[in-house]
């Protein structure tokens, strides 16, 4: 079995059956990584390239791990010591890790469409990280297997996403794939950052978080991306806790059973209390080890592919 | 000849238009698994310190039903483990596609165990060379021992079963499929 594109370039790109496939080869590697010895010769002699044009620790962590769990050789490519302040190009740079022997590159980019537009001109399958405003899809995934671990069927879940969602790429992949999956999806912010298109998708948009949280199965708190405070999108972090930030006198509203999610890295106090981050509906750190277990399920999925 | 591309050939396999032989039944097949289960205590003294373990898929059936017998033997409780050798394969960068990851479950540590790996067809010996590899990734077991319900030949590694339940000589042409009752057929071995 393998996924039909060479490169997992968004969710927007995989169909129903691909995405069953990643978080059914997940659920695999998640064994994995409960042994003793946590490594597997799977991809034994290839490559993979970390790509960051963006600060990152914990995606690209988490994919150095994912390759490294699966015997593949890694090189991190940090843009700050590289041909890139020399003024090379995207293309240039990564044709030239290509020429190197990279069989995967691992892509992240502050410009939306980097990875597709990477994808087009390389043999190496090509895995998006986080493009601009875009996609994050890896993320997705695995917040998919972490929704279906703790709640069985992704069908039928009602999934609230709060805060940022305008800037947010984990919300736009997570918005694709449960909408392809047939969960509920509720979009919760200020309404300078929930963008009204959003409706078209099929989404439910409140301003009102209580009202927004009432019935709901997976809240999804999203980062207040502070670099973009002081653009006027909300006036105090303060008074953005207070409308819209996860207390536990909110979570109330959800289901009993709800779960709170979060990609990390938390503001606490701001879009998170800090009782509900550490409290027992969390699955933020369960978030995080299947973010490696999906990893690797992509790696070696597309590892598969033949160009 | 080549067909237009809008036209497809749907083979019907039931059909008889490939041959499938039915080599063994139900009752062979049980009668195998007696005498297997019989072997193995005889050659271990027993079943101390064993540990089943199938490789997936069709080699888990087998081993369970090993367990089962040697429990009508013995009356002891033998561990049976489910083996994934996916990632242990040497075929990763030949294949179109990648093998389905499935679950490994051993349900007991194989350190100073007497590990009898199980699998329904033993041929190029390629797989059992991936199962102990991965084995030995779960500690250091005190002895692997090869239970097989069939032994086809034509291996390409230096690979022996201990536990053979028939040897069927087959050419390289030939595909011999193990059906087990788990898996919605009747048990049959056939030869394709």
């Amino acid at each position: 079995m393998s996924l039909k594109a060479k490169d997992l370039t968004g969710i927007k790109e995989l169909d129903v059956e691909d995405i069953e496939l990643i978080l059914e080869t997940a659920a695999g590697f998640k064994d994995v990584l409960g042994r003793d010895i946590k490594k597997v010769p799977a991809l034994r002699g290839k490559t993979a390239v970390n790509l960051f044009y963006e600060p990152s620790t914990r995606t690209r962590t988490s994919f150095e791990l994912a390759a490294k769990r699966l015997s593949t050789d890694v090189v991190n490519f940090s843009v700050s010591t590289s041909s890139v302040v020399k003024g090379e190009s995207l293309r240039d740079t990564a044709l030239t890790i290509q020429a190197l022997g990279a069989d995967l590159i691992i892509v992240r980019h502050p410009c939306s469409g980097a990875p597709h537009f990477l994808a087009r001109y390389l043999d190496a399958s090509v895995i998006n990280a986080g493009d601009g405003t875009d996609e994050h899809p890896t993320q997705a995934l695995l917040d998919l297997l972490t929704m279906r671990e703790k709640r069985g069927a992704i069908k039928g879940l009602e999934v609230a996403i709060v805060g940022d969602i305008l800037h947010s790429r984990v919300a736009k992949s997570n918005i694709y794939a449960l909408s392809k999956l047939g969960a509920g999806v509720r979009l919760i912010g200020p309404p300078t950052l929930v963008p009204p298109f959003m409706e078209e998708v099929g989404a439910t948009i409140f301003s009102d978080m209580d009202a927004g949280l009432e019935g709901a199965d997976i809240i999804m708190m999203l980062r207040i991306q502070m670099e973009r405070q002081g653009k006027g999108f909300f006036p105090t972090k303060e008074e953005y806790f207070k409308n819209w930030g996860l207390t536990a006198r909110r979570l109330m509203r959800a289901r009993k059973n709800a779960v709170v999610m979060h990609p990390g890295p938390m503001n606490r106090g701001v879009e998170i209390a800090s009782d509900v981050a550490d409290g027992q509906r969390s699955a933020i750190l369960e978030q995080v080890t299947n973010g490696l277990a999906v990893r690797m399920a992509v790696l070696y999925l597309l590892s598969g592919v033949k160009q | 000849m080549q067909l237009p591309s809008h036209i497809t050939l749907a083979v019907p396999k039931q059909a008889g238009l490939r041959m499938a032989k039915k080599l063994l039944d139900k009752k062979d097949i049980e009668r195998m698994i007696t005498r297997m289960t019989h072997q193995i205590i005889e050659k271990n003294k027993g079943t101390r310190s064993l540990c089943l373990v199938g490789i997936q898929r069709g080699g888990v059936h087998l081993a369970r039903r090993l367990s089962a017998r040697m429990k009508e033997i013995e009356k002891k409780d033998v561990p049976v483990g489910t083996l994934d050798i996916a990632l242990y394969r040497d075929d990763i960068n030949v294949r179109k596609e990648q093998p389905v990851v499935r679950r490994t479950e051993l349900h007991c540590t194989v350190d100073n165990k007497k590990v009898i790996l199980v699998d329904d067809v033993l041929f190029t010996g390629r797989s059992i060379r991936a199962a102990m590899d991965a084995i030995m990734d779960f500690g250091r077991p005190a002895a692997i021992q090869l239970a097989v319900l069939v032994d086809r030949g034509h291996r390409e590694l230096p690979v022996k079963a201990d536990f053979v339940g028939k040897n069927i000589p087959t050419s390289l042409k030939e595909t011999v499929k193990v059906q087990f009752e788990e898996e919605g057929n009747e048990d049959r071995v056939v030869l394709e």
